[in-house]
């Protein structure tokens, strides 16, 4: 019982980290990428469509990812290079990503998909009680890991991690040192996208073998959520989506039990869950501070 | 001798240092346009090696231009740059430090969010690891007397500190020269003598600065050559040593620097009066207001002198309306008791307030002039806002007048309140308020960083104004501004004001007593502690 609950929590936590993480390297470039929603579901209907046509789920991956990607080019042209108000684009790509995938997955439902095979090592998988959990996942579970890890790595070790940081705290600065402001905003953009993308397959791929309208049903905007109450930090991200995978699968074996709490309290039960403890554990205000980017959300024009 | 030093021209005057070697940094006749905005007319420049050069002008000279374009910032429209005599092209930032040319700027280029040594590893070329870059660090800011922690986060250290972090920042490039943006205009005066001490040090070893500044006090003290512009051209060179505070001026300026005229006025009734304004600090920073005595009659300018951060913004604050005191009696204007009042029933009784800040407080940077000036008057019954909408035509036409009458410098017509210089902004807050012939006026910091042309035309119409039959109050730390306008003087100290006295009868001895706690034993005269 145990074993499978843990198993579900996994699956809920994984599309969630993998568009959270993309997203939080885009907002510490400064940028405010509304559109999370819109890219994940773009990447659940290709990943599906590939998946089903192709019959190889790694291919139904990467056409997710691509898809998320493509999308994201959109809102990178029409924010950085056209310096369009974020908000606005970012709440356009979503309704946009929602309608397209809804158009291109129109013949697709109802078809049965092709479920994303989990890992299976003959001696470690059997080990009881923790083979399947460890060693028993699909590939992308142990990619949202990896994803956490290099993103920390990569943000608090490297150089380009600093150049994107200093590019999210001040703009302005990092152009008058020669840094290439708009540059750096794309390419974690397209990280962003390829994440949520990511994120999406996996909806349709591993979570549920199927494609149905609008199947995101709000988890871009969780992923959104989860990025600010870690305080752009990678490590609480894993925190806050696996908080929020365990309540809601906790939630929903409770349901059933009668405890006289109305159903609508449970359903609410995840998101006060996640918003109160990520609250909780980023009480350094000064700390918060320096790990919010100053420019998020902020046009860039360089003066020339 | 005046008319002979502003006739001058570039080239005329060769100052021989080095034993005429080649500049270190020569630009020939650079042009740069924004639009039809010509910033930069046929500049030409030389620095030599070692040599702490001054480039002086007004705001909006075009200063700040030039040296972007010589740091590969911006790029000219035409013109060429020699480094060492050999034609070289910036084209950016990276490839000016590569050249040797380093540069601290006047608004900071430093990252808050990240430490010391993290800032300073974005200005030095890929390579170095954190550990050894932190050591040098440490090394070179002490070496030069600007200690420093290489973890340190920026947002926590002070303005002085954070300069600190940018010169060890060029430091460590080793730099053959240094564009120095305004150094002193953010440091306490013990600040920048320890600047200056390492600027001449870094002079003694070979580093060529280039120095901009207006404060020509320490261009004469620490300059061996300064560059004059003065509306996008160069128009003089000279040795400031050989200058006076004076000849500098008209050069920058082109013409005499209007004395400030002032002629004996005669006090009329009081028409600001506050009584007793007591008022409990805000925040742990703050200061309390304790018992302020004040009036100022029609006709007369009184002056408020004081080291800051003793109570001045907090009583800006309680005159203004922006913070309202427990009882009407406390601020009483044209007669009217309204210290419970807010800020839109004052300015109706005629009152007009400058705030200390420019951009954020006295104007909104997003917006356009015309709409900045419907922002003080919207509540005043002038006719600009009624029944619910706004008149822009004559909001444009109040902007068209301020422009005329300060010559507010400015590309469009009616830009946004940020794209204007900080001297050129000023001109513009003081000028909405004063157009509207306050009864009432009090300013904060009239002229600060604003040019001696602009501060003389500020002064000039505070003093008019005043002659007028309106009461004016300054409160400003620059004390050569306090005996060129004021009547009065009284002085702030943490939070208590001295009673004033006629200008003749101060000294700045008197004054520097009251600013170092005397003016709390005078106060009112009648409370101790």
């Amino acid at each position: 019982m145990l074993e499978a609950i843990i198993l579900t929590v996994i699956t809920a936590a994984t599309p969630l980290l993998l568009a959270a993480i993309g997203e939080l390297v885009v907002e510490r470039s400064g940028v405010l990428n509304l559109g999370v929603e819109g890219m994940m579901v773009m990447g659940a209907v290709a990943g599906f469509a590939i998946t089903v046509s192709t019959g190889s789920p790694l291919l139904g991956i990467v056409a997710g990812l691509v898809a998320g990607l493509a999308v994201s080019l959109i809102f990178g042209f029409v924010t950085l290079t056209l310096v369009a108000n974020q908000v606005a684009s970012g709440l356009a790509l979503t309704l946009f990503g929602l309608g397209l995938s809804g158009l291109l997955g129109e013949g697709f439902v109802g078809t049965p998909g092709i479920k994303l095979p989990s890992l299976s090592i003959p001696g470690l998988t059997d080990i009881p009680y923790v083979g399947r959990i460890l060693f028993g996942q699909d590939i992308l579970v142990y990619v949202s890991f990896a994803l956490v890890l290099a993103v920390s790595w990569f943000l608090f070790r490297t150089r380009g991690g600093l150049v994107l940081r200093a590019v999210g705290d001040n703009h302005v600065s990092a152009h008058a040192l020669g840094y290439k402001v708009i540059r750096v905003r794309y390419l974690a953009v397209m990280f962003g996208g390829a994440c949520a993308g990511l994120g999406g397959a996996y909806l349709s791929i591993a979570y549920t073998p199927l494609w149905v309208e609008n199947m995101t049903a709000g988890r871009g905007w969780i992923a959104l959520a989860l990025v600010v109450f870690s305080s752009w930090l990678p490590s609480r991200l894993v925190i806050g989506a696996y908080l929020f995978g365990a309540v809601t699968i906790l939630q929903l074996h409770a349901q059933p039990l009668g405890l006289g709490v109305p159903s609508q309290f449970l359903s609410m039960l995840p998101y006060l869950a996640t918003v109160v403890v990520l609250v909780a554990i980023s009480g350094n205000r000064r700390a918060t501070r320096f790990n919010t980017p100053a420019c998020l959300g902020a046009p860039f024009v360089p003066d020339r | 001798m005046g008319a002979g030093a502003a006739e001058r021209t570039h080239g005329s005057v060769q100052r021989i240092r080095t034993g005429g070697g080649v500049p270190l940094l020569e630009a020939r006749h650079i042009v740069k346009r924004f639009g039809d905005n010509v910033a930069n007319d046929d500049v030409s420049l030389r620095v030599m090696p070692g040599e702490i050069h001054a480039l002086l002008g007004e705001n909006g000279a075009g200063k700040s231009t030039l040296v972007k374009i010589l740091y590969g910032a911006l790029q000219p429209n035409a013109g060429e740059v020699l480094w060492k005599g050999q034609p070289v092209t910036i084209a950016s930032p990276a490839a000016a430090r590569a050249l040797g040319i380093g540069m601290v700027f006047q608004h900071f280029s430093l990252f808050e969010a990240l430490t010391v040594a993290e800032n300073i590893a974005l200005a030095l070329p890929k390579g170095s690891d954190m550990k050894s870059l932190s050591a040098r660090i440490e090394t070179v800011s002490a070496d030069y007397g600007l200690p420093l922690k290489a973890t340190s986060r920026v947002a926590d250290l002070s303005v002085g500190e954070r300069q600190r972090v940018e010169i060890v920042r060029c430091l460590l490039q080793n730099p053959e020269l240094i564009i120095m943006d305004e150094p002193t205009s953010v440091l306490t005066p013990q600040e920048a003598d320890q600047l200056f001490v390492t600027l001449k040090r870094l002079a003694d070893e070979g580093c060529a600065i280039l120095y901009i500044s207006h404060r020509l006090e320490e261009v004469r003290a620490i300059c061996h050559h300064a560059t004059i512009m003065r509306r996008a051209k160069v128009v003089a060179e000279t040795d400031p040593t050989t200058e006076t505070v004076g000849t500098l001026a008209r050069l920058m300026v082109g013409s005499e620097i209007g004395e400030v005229t002032r002629s004996k006025g005669t006090p009329g009734a009081p028409r600001l009066i506050l009584k007793a304004l007591s008022l409990p600090a805000t925040s742990a920073f703050g200061v309390p207001l304790h018992a302020i005595d004040l009036s100022v009659a029609g006709g007369e300018i009184v002056a408020i002198a004081g080291v800051a951060g003793n109570g001045q913004s907090e009583l800006f604050d309680a005159i203004s309306g922006e913070r309202e005191a427990p009882q009407d009696g406390m601020v009483t204007i044209d007669g009217q008791p309204v210290g419970a009042h807010g800020v839109n029933v004052r300015r109706r009784l005629g009152a007009a307030f400058v705030p200390e800040e420019r951009l954020g407080h006295g104007a909104v940077p997003g917006l356009k002039l015309s709409e900045n000036v419907v922002l003080t008057r919207h509540g005043t019954g002038e006719g600009i806002a009624s029944g619910g909408f706004t008149r822009f035509g004559l909001a444009g036409k109040i902007v068209e007048a301020v422009t005329h009458r300060f010559d507010v410098r400015k590309g469009p017509p009616d830009p946004e309140a940020r794209s204007l210089s900080g001297g050129n902004l000023q001109k513009f807050v003081v000028g909405r308020e004063v157009d509207r012939t306050p009864g009432v006026l009090v300013v904060a910091q009239p002229t600060w960083g604003v040019d001696a042309g602009a501060a003389a035309v500020i002064r000039q119409a505070l003093v008019d104004l005043a002659r007028a039959g309106s009461a004016v109050l300054v409160i400003s730390q620059d004390l050569d501004e306090i005996f060129e306008v004021a009547d009065r003087i009284a002085v702030i100290s943490r939070g208590h004001l001295s009673a004033p006295k006629p200008a003749e009868a101060m000294s700045r001895e008197e004054i520097g007593l009251l600013m170092a706690g005397g003016a709390e034993k005078t106060a009112g005269g009648a409370h101790a502690h």
